[in-house]
């Protein structure tokens, strides 16, 4: 550890930082460009001027929006997201549960996709130009150029409706044993994953395919060293810091895919929260989501920044 | 006897971009004796590396080994599949690469580097391996042999890493070693000590060796046979002697002619009085990198305090070696890096630190012409596009007024006026470094800075820039500031030589007196370092070894 | 003598060898765009009109792909749905890359604070996800065609500024931009005929790699209900409306989901298989 290796780190914490706080910014105001009352919209027609008044002064309502800015991010930053529109329930407790259902479906599909993702990345880029290789690279142009829900419908369609193996809707109760467990994570598991490898082959095997091309790989071949040493050896060490990349830039790509996924099998997650918080214009609850899934991307991004300065021997 | 290699009808084609199939090395033969070194020489695109890599049964992407034979120890290399390739790389055909920085693994310590033939073939344990490593590291004079290997490669200097690819290529033992162009992205200080390191090693093994460069007098100093190559076919094969005393080919005796520019006939000044104002003055310029301090001093000064005066019609060179400055200076001079202090005066007057803030009249009468004319000319734009748009940003002109001046121009640069439809990746290098200066041209300049124009540029195409250089200055009596590292060419075109070191301006002189006895002793160093002709001269050549230590960068 | 003018003749623009897959894929697009012009003379039905008594009707000799969940039929509704997918994407496309790459060049060639404030700015503005950035949009201000269109285009304006802007800076540091600058060029001057032209082939590229990128999203917020609102229906919209046909493998439910690929591989296969010459102009 040396402090230049610091002070690049520190950097990138800061630049996060200030991402932020420019997405909060634009989150917030986002959702306050429309005029329209607040408190009437919660207290009904029938309200009288004087409760409407109470409400709007509780609110912060007639302070100026850039004050009004800065008390709900002090709310976030001290954990306190506000209160539901539609519900009155405390955001925090809205949240809470569906946070980690979604997690779990994230989780279970880095599991499942990376390791594949990865090989088949690297491996087309070892046999690059052969038929194994175009049939991949054709495969993930594909899978990109198609949306999400038509993935999720095929499945279903083939799965669900010609072939009965598994259900179409996913309910994360009664989970009795282990198989139940795979036939109701699979559909959303297996969608998703298929979205987001076909990023992560195409970015990995770039990756590589540039190592590959550098005058040291030539070097190693020109003392003899293997296919599989070559890519060992040496591609694969100087191709790390872009391939962390593209996993996190790819499982980021889970952020969108999940809010078309969670919707479509009905899974209780925190995508599917903020979508039928849209449907009731319950702001502060779209504003908290919002923000935690801004603030789930940048934990990635810059995971995958510290990670690529570290493996790299030039700033050790 | 037969050969340690025999090549006989070699042919290897290229795929172009468009598909067609091109011969590029078009039936080479030539022998190489045990323990002999034989260099490839010729200019680029000459084919010099691809012959020399099809030693190791290599091409480069796009390329194959269409026809012939080149058997290396009784193997034909072009017979081989890939893996018997695999086998002969390294433990008995070697390769030390043009680049030592680029053909070292950035995420790997230079020892696991240096012994990883040992490992793939198998032939000794780590530990032995390890040990020989740093024997060689000690015959090739690396400074600290027992640890350098620990370090990763941007940790040690591009002289050092030259010499440690030597030893990754020997530690296998090979029976041939393939130099490609190893000292070419050197120093000539640093070049000194890598050749030496690099011909002991030889002698000592007693291996066999391909030498590749385009460089004459390095090649002079190792090889014992030359092989002169043009165009993908051999022009004279001959020992050193007989290729450097009697050339017999025409090609041949271009490249010795080129080598030995004529000096520069003295131009008279036009008036030999203190009253006639300098055409460029520089007064104490300093200039550099990073953010200026709380003094407006930057924290990497790149020019140091340096100051001169060219008169009208006069030239002057600047040399020195890389990360001397002289390139920034040019750019300071230039308004491109605006200097941190001092002054620039342009015909008497001062003109402003950035080109922003100058006049379009001063910008016009100071024209830089930049080394690559690869980068300087527009690939998007046509010839008349690059030359018109001076023509009419300077002087207004338009239509039929403008495209006779573009012939003009390209007149005044020996180029037929039918190339002023093509782009400029349809030009040849030498083509493209005229249009670059008929650009600097069509401004109508005072003053022309060169920054190191022939330095991209084959031997032969650089003496014809030069003459060109020359007649033009007779035509429109220009004057040049003539930035590069070597000093035969500023010599065959300076009246006056200002030598540069680690920012600042250490003298200036006369070009017949650099490197004089009395001359600064860098200078002497610098001179002293230039390879000649004479295959001797390596052998021969003594340095102080106080001046080494005190100046020359390893 | 000068030795060198031996001119390499390399013969200039060798025609455009365009293959197989580009020319068909190139078809579909144009096709597309056809449709999308000429749609309300193209359509067998009316797309509002109620023509078969049956819901979710497979594939017949009349329909041919099927009706929908209110029995009208699906191929007239997907020609129309083409006007509102191609030409809101192609509108958003437009706007998101003209000033993407406008800011992108200028950055690039300015430097200095200019260039690092937008950056920063930028680069902030694309950490928002997309899909959360429309459904935070469509909360804060309801969904119409303008919005939608203004909403996309900005969302993808960072991505296209980010990639004109490294093209432009690799272009900016060639010498030749160096001897534009030292002439007195002035900004319109350096962006328009220094860089533009060198870039040109890559941006094309981008441009069409970001409209696919624009009808997916497009396609996945009207999936969601807060793209295109009813009684108009885009083809993501229309996949919303006959989802119920699902369990019954109604062609009402893929149909429009085929168009969508349709488009969007086609776009994505031309740029693969452009010649090499006009996508790597940069180089």
């Amino acid at each position: 550890m040396n402090t230049h290796l610091l002070s690049l780190l520190g950097g990138r914490l800061l630049v996060a930082l200030f991402t932020l706080f420019v997405v909060s910014f634009v989150v917030f105001g986002a959702t306050q460009i429309l005029p329209g009352d607040v408190a009437e919209v919660l207290l009904g027609q029938a309200a009288t001027p004087e409760a409407v008044a109470g409400l709007r002064a509780a609110m912060h309502l007639d302070d100026p929006a850039i004050l009004r800015f800065f008390y709900w991010l002090g709310g976030l930053v001290t954990g306190d997201l506000g209160t539901s529109y539609a519900n009155n329930m405390p955001i925090a407790q809205l949240i809470g549960g569906r946070l980690k259902s979604s997690l779990q479906l994230a989780a279970a599909t880095a599991l499942f996709s990376v390791p594949i993702a990865l090989a088949l990345g690297i491996t087309s880029a070892m046999l690059r130009g052969t038929l194994y290789d175009r049939a991949i690279t054709t495969a993930t142009i594909t899978v990109i150029s198609v949306p999400e829900f038509m993935v999720a419908t095929a499945g279903v369609l083939i799965f669900a409706v010609w072939l009965k193996w598994l259900p179409s809707l996913s309910i994360t109760r009664n989970v009795d044993s282990f198989g139940e467990l795979i036939r109701i994570y699979a559909m959303p598991v297996f969608t998703l994953s298929f979205v987001i490898s076909a990023q992560m082959i195409r970015m990995t095997r770039a990756a590589v395919i540039e190592a590959l091309n550098t005058p040291y790989v030539e070097m190693a071949r020109l003392k003899g060293a293997s296919r599989t040493r070559i890519v060992l050896r040496h591609a694969l060490p100087n191709a790390l810091g872009p391939i962390v990349n593209a996993v996190a830039l790819s499982l980021s790509y889970l952020l969108g895919g999940v809010i078309i996924v969670e919707t479509i099998f009905n899974y209780p997650g925190i995508a599917k929260l903020m979508v039928d918080a849209v449907s009731t214009r319950d702001l502060p609850l779209i504003q908290s989501c919002a923000m935690i899934f801004c603030f789930v991307y940048l934990l990635l991004i810059t995971t995958a920044d510290i990670i690529a300065i570290l493996s790299n021997p030039k700033l050790r | 006897m037969s050969h340690l290699v025999e090549i006989r009808n070699l042919k290897v084609e290229a795929t172009t971009d468009a598909g067609r199939r091109v011969d590029i090395i078009k039936g080479v033969d030539f022998d190489i004796a045990e323990g002999e070194i034989v260099a490839l020489i010729g200019e680029s695109g000459s084919g010099k590396t691809t012959i020399a890599l099809t030693l190791l049964g290599h091409t480069r992407t796009g390329c194959r080994i269409a026809g012939g034979s080149i058997r290396v120890a009784g193997r034909d290399m072009a017979q081989l599949s890939e893996k018997g390739r695999t086998r002969v790389r390294g433990s008995e055909v070697a390769y030390v690469p043009q680049s030592a920085a680029a053909a070292f693994n950035p995420a790997q310590r230079i020892m696991d580097q240096v012994i990883e033939i040992t490992r793939i073939h198998g032939l000794m344990p780590r530990a032995a391996a390890e040990a020989k490593a740093v024997e060689l590291f000690r015959a090739l004079s690396l400074p600290s042999p027992e640890t350098i290997g620990t370090r990763y490669p941007h940790q040690v200097s591009g002289g050092q890493l030259q010499r440690l690819s030597a030893a990754m290529a020997l530690i296998g033992d090979p029976k041939l070693v393939i130099f490609d162009e190893p000292t070419t992205a050197l120093d000539v200080t640093t070049q000194i000590e890598v050749l030496r390191a690099f011909k002991s090693v030889m002698r000592q093994s007693r291996m066999a060796g391909v030498y590749v460069s385009h460089d004459l007098a390095v090649v002079a100093q190792i090889a014992d046979r030359i092989v002169v190559l043009k165009g993908g076919e051999v022009q004279e094969i001959g020992t050193t002697r007989e290729i450097l005393s009697a050339p017999k080919h025409p090609y041949t005796r271009a490249l010795l002619a080129a080598f030995s520019p004529p000096g520069r006939v003295t131009a008279q000044p036009a008036a030999e009085n203190d009253t006639a104002r300098p055409v460029l003055e520089l007064e104490a310029v300093s200039a550099g990198y990073g953010k200026p301090g709380a003094d407006g001093t930057p924290p990497i000064l790149a020019v140091d305090k340096v100051s001169f005066r060219l008169e009208r019609g006069r030239n002057l060179g600047i040399i020195g070696e890389s990360g001397c400055g002289k390139s920034t200076l040019a750019r300071t001079i230039a308004g491109i890096i605006p200097p941190a202090s001092g002054h620039i005066y342009l015909d008497g007057k001062p003109v402003a630190p950035r080109a922003r803030d100058r006049s379009p009249d001063e910008l016009r009468r100071l024209q830089i012409v930049f080394q690559s004319a690869d980068t300087a000319l527009n690939p998007a734009k046509s010839i008349a596009d690059i030359l018109g748009r001076p023509l009419a940003f300077y002087h207004g002109l338009r239509g039929a007024a403008r495209d006779a001046r573009i012939d003009r121009l390209l007149d005044l640069v020996h180029l037929p006026r039918t190339l002023k439809h093509r782009l400029p990746a349809e030009l040849s290098g030498g083509q493209k470094q005229r249009v670059n200066l008929a650009r600097a041209l069509a401004a109508d300049p005072d003053l022309i800075l060169c920054d190191e124009i022939t330095s991209a540029l084959d031997t032969v195409v650089a003496a014809a820039i030069i003459d060109l250089l020359k007649d033009l200055q007779q035509e429109l009596g220009l004057s040049y500031v003539f930035i590069s590292h070597d000093l035969h060419t500023v010599q065959a075109i300076c009246d006056e030589v200002a030598v540069m070191y680690r920012g600042e301006k250490v003298e200036q002189l006369p070009a017949r007196d650099v490197g004089s006895a009395a001359g600064h002793p860098y200078s002497r160093l610098l001179m002293a370092s230039v390879p000649k002709l004479d295959p001797t001269w390596l052998d021969r050549l003594e340095r102080d070894p106080e001046l080494v230590a005190a100046f020359a960068k390893r | 003598m000068a030795i060198d003018v031996s001119p390499t003749f390399k013969p200039r623009l060798p025609g455009y060898r365009f293959n197989l897959t580009g020319w068909a894929s190139l078809a579909v697009v144009i096709t597309w765009a056809a449709v999308a012009v000429l749609a309300p003379y193209l359509t067998p039905h009316g797309v509002g009109d109620i023509v078969d008594l049956d819901y979710f009707g497979p594939m017949s000799a009349e329909f041919p792909l099927g009706t929908d969940y209110l029995g009208r039929d699906m191929l007239s509704r997907i020609l129309l749905g083409a006007r509102y997918t191609v030409g809101i994407s192609l509108a958003a496309t437009l706007i998101a890359c003209t000033a993407g790459v406008t800011l992108g060049m200028a950055a690039a060639v300015s430097g200095g604070w200019f260039d690092a404030a937008l950056s920063r700015f930028l680069d902030a503005l694309n950490s928002i996800p997309s899909k959360l950035f429309g459904l935070v949009v469509v909360a804060g201000v309801g969904s119409s065609i303008p919005v939608l269109i203004l909403t996309l285009a900005i969302i993808y304006t960072p991505g296209s500024y980010r990639f004109a802007r490294a093209l432009a800076v690799n272009v900016n540091t060639m010498d030749f931009v160096t001897v534009a600058r030292i002439r007195g060029e002035k900004l319109g001057y350096l962006i328009g005929s220094e860089i533009l032209p060198n870039i040109i082939g890559p941006v094309f590229a981008d441009v069409g790699i970001r409209f696919v990128f624009i009808v997916l999203l497009l396609s996945g917020l009207s999936f969601l209900g807060l793209g295109v609102q009813p009684p108009e229906a885009d083809w993501g919209a229309l996949v919303r409306e006959n989802i119920g046909g699902l369990p019954f493998g109604a062609p009402a439910v893929m149909a429009p989901s085929f168009a969508i690929a349709s488009l969007t591989i086609a776009v994505n296969l031309l740029i693969d298989n452009l010649p090499q010459k006009i996508r790597d102009r940069s180089a």
